[in-house]
């Protein structure tokens, strides 16, 4: 069910305005692409959009419920996100979508991210660097201690594709790994918390790498900050809203917590200026899947499932939408 | 012990200090005056100040040089051996730190994660993305001298899916590491270069011109060794001309000082040789001194002897 002999299968383009994919050419190129943002739109649009089954919608673009209105015989959403917390998942489960992500794509490069974050926070890689490059060797002889990686406890909040590589990234630095996850998981070798103050209390490093739902909002607040203590970093390639920005903000300047390497924040590009003049705060903009590998692997997982969807055949990380089930 | 006259000669870590302080009669170099040299019958030296011959000569009761670093290559150990002087060092204890930032410089080197705190904090991410920058895993990483840093740094990168290759003065038969016979081959075939042996007569700019160019524009250098085993003038020049894609450097030849080209690049991320300062290991480090020094004066077995 390919469509017919005349017309290539209908797309709908779902995505930001300046945002675009490598692929869109060759996507223009194989398949009818409806994208409401085209200047002039194709002169069939509204027809054409009510009988599209499949969207690609790109980056965090919102997939409303009045999204999916405007779109009646919609039948599969594919994504180009690790998450889908842009997605109103209730609205799809009521249209029972189908939704694909961006599956393991991401996943190396995250948690290298994470991992190179950690290092830079407590062994103050970027604030070193910085005075070096001010001059400030020759002059004050010494930069001052940081803290040591190796045989540090790691506590991993989400053990899911980025979480589990993170976890074997730190063991071959001698880390003890724990994990806090929606339930725990058979035949996983590390110790499990049922909550995220538990993990934190037992934790020098706390790697936020889970999805971010109605229910992980603010999961790391002020108690799980406190827990976590004085001699603790958080480092947060999730979302930003998986954290209580300000308290974290205030914590920091205080420092009630050890530090922070932060690649999220709850309003990118906004960042909050406190956290600038701190040098045990290691700040990114959301940069941890920026190589041409996970681009690559994205792009080619897209098109894979576009072609999948319109031949029939199994689709690749498919979402489960009852795991995120209220 | 409190009578044995033992010399720091730089301020390395005030710790150490008041636990020399504590037992022995301590003297600073970089304050005392000569009238004292007969008194000094232990030498403690570090990466910047060591015990080179000009100084063993001054010290006619010399007995022992118990360095702050597992680096021997500020002390002059022939003439050591001929006045029958002890050496220790302080190896195994700082392997991992060093190791660490190994990883670490490698990841922000390739990642650009100073670049990208400095592209924030200057307000760029408003206007759009940090450019893509490089993988890190599955690289092809080459090892240059599978010592205990080389072997702990080729663990930590295999947890990344990295190959691992090196070169060391021998080849060793107790790994499934491919071995190169010279440096050259070694950086021709891999894309990440450490460089993590000690510096001796024999790798004095062991990483030179043709090495560097065996790397490549898509190559990155990363030293936590000692700055002179890389020809500096070379890297410089092939760092700013794109023949070398970028390196992340711990250790200079000229030491406080880094070539000022070097300061505006983004391609590299510069530290002024922080490889073991951790507060753990600092202090770990200078208990092993101080123990090793007891062993001596308590004539027991040296706990880490060069010589």
């Amino acid at each position: 069910m390919a469509g017919d002999e005349e017309t290539p299968p209908l797309l709908i383009l779902h995505h930001l305005p300046n945002f675009k994919l490598s692929i869109f050419p060759l996507l223009r190129s194989k398949y009818t692409v409806l994208d409401p943002l085209d200047d002039p739109p194709h002169p069939s649009f509204h027809p054409l959009s009510k009988a599209a089954r499949l969207m690609l919608c790109t980056g965090p673009t919102p997939v409303t419920a009045a999204v999916l209105d405007a779109y009646p015989a919609l039948e599969c959403i594919v994504g180009s996100s690790a998450g889908v917390n842009h997605f109103d998942l209730d609205a799809c489960r009521r249209r029972r979508l189908r939704i694909t992500c961006a599956g393991d794509s991401f996943s190396d490069d995250v948690a290298d991210y994470a991992v190179g974050l950690a290092i830079d926070v407590l062994r103050r890689v970027s604030a070193a660097d910085r005075f070096v490059r001010a001059g400030s060797w020759p002059v004050m002889r010494e930069y001052g201690l940081g803290s040591k990686v190796s045989g540090k406890r790691v506590g991993i909040v989400g053990l899911g594709s980025i979480g589990s590589r993170v976890a074997k990234r730190f063991e071959s630095f001698g880390c003890t790994i724990a994990y806090t996850s929606t339930k725990q998981k058979p035949n996983i070798p590390y110790t499990f918390h049922a909550n995220a103050a538990l993990l934190a209390s037992n934790a020098d490093i706390l790697v936020v790498c889970c999805a971010l739902t109605d229910e992980t909002r603010h999961l790391i607040n002020v108690d799980v900050m406190a827990a976590l203590g004085k001699s603790g970093i958080i480092v947060n390639v999730g979302r930003g809203a998986l954290v209580d920005e300000k308290a974290l903000v205030e914590m920091l300047v205080k420092g009630e917590i050890g530090g922070a390497g932060l690649d999220v924040f709850e309003r990118e590009p906004h960042v909050p200026r406190e956290l600038f003049a701190l040098d045990n705060v290691v700040l990114s903009p959301h940069h941890a899947v920026l190589t041409p590998e996970s681009m690559g692997a994205i792009d080619d997982l897209i098109l894979a499932n576009i072609e999948a969807f319109f031949s029939n055949q199994p689709l690749r990380a498919e979402v489960q939408l009852d795991q995120f089930d209220s | 012990m409190e009578n044995v006259g033992v010399m720091m000669t730089t301020p390395m870590s005030a710790y150490l200090e008041q636990q020399l302080q504590q037992r022995f009669t301590l003297f600073k170099l970089w304050e005392s005056s000569h009238s004292l040299a007969d008194s000094v019958k232990a030498v403690v030296g570090d990466t910047k100040i060591g015990a080179d011959s000009k100084l063993i000569d001054s010290l006619p009761r010399l007995e022992i040089v118990s360095t702050y670093s597992v680096g021997v290559d500020k002390i002059d150990l022939e003439k050591c051996r001929d006045r029958g002087i002890r050496v220790t060092n302080t190896p195994d204890v700082l392997t991992e730190d060093v190791s660490d930032l190994a990883i670490g410089l490698a990841l922000a080197t390739l990642r650009k994660i100073c670049a990208c705190h400095a592209f924030l904090t200057t307000g760029s991410w408003k206007n759009g993305d940090f450019q893509l920058t490089t993988k890190f895993s599955g690289k092809s990483i080459g090892i240059l001298g599978l010592g205990r840093i080389g072997s702990a740094i080729a663990k930590r990168a295999e947890a990344f899916g990295c190959t691992i290759s090196y070169h060391s003065r021998t080849k060793r038969q107790t790994t499934n590491y491919r071995y190169y016979s010279n440096a050259v081959d070694l950086a021709a075939n891999c894309q990440i270069l450490f460089v993590a042996c000690s510096l001796t007569n024999e790798t004095r700019h062991i990483v030179n011109r043709e090495v560097i160019s065996a790397l490549g524009p898509q190559g990155v250098l990363v030293n936590i060794g000692r700055g002179a085993l890389v020809d500096e003038h070379e890297l410089v020049s092939a760092l700013c001309e794109g023949r070398l894609g970028g390196a992340g450097l711990d250790v200079f030849e000229n030491e406080p000082h880094v070539p000022e080209p070097l300061l505006e690049l983004e391609n590299v991320v510069l530290l002024p040789h922080v490889g073991t300062d951790t507060v753990e290991t600092s202090m770990t480090m200078a208990d092993l001194v101080v123990a090793n020094l007891e062993c001596h004066f308590l004539r027991k077995p040296l706990l880490t002897p060069v010589i």
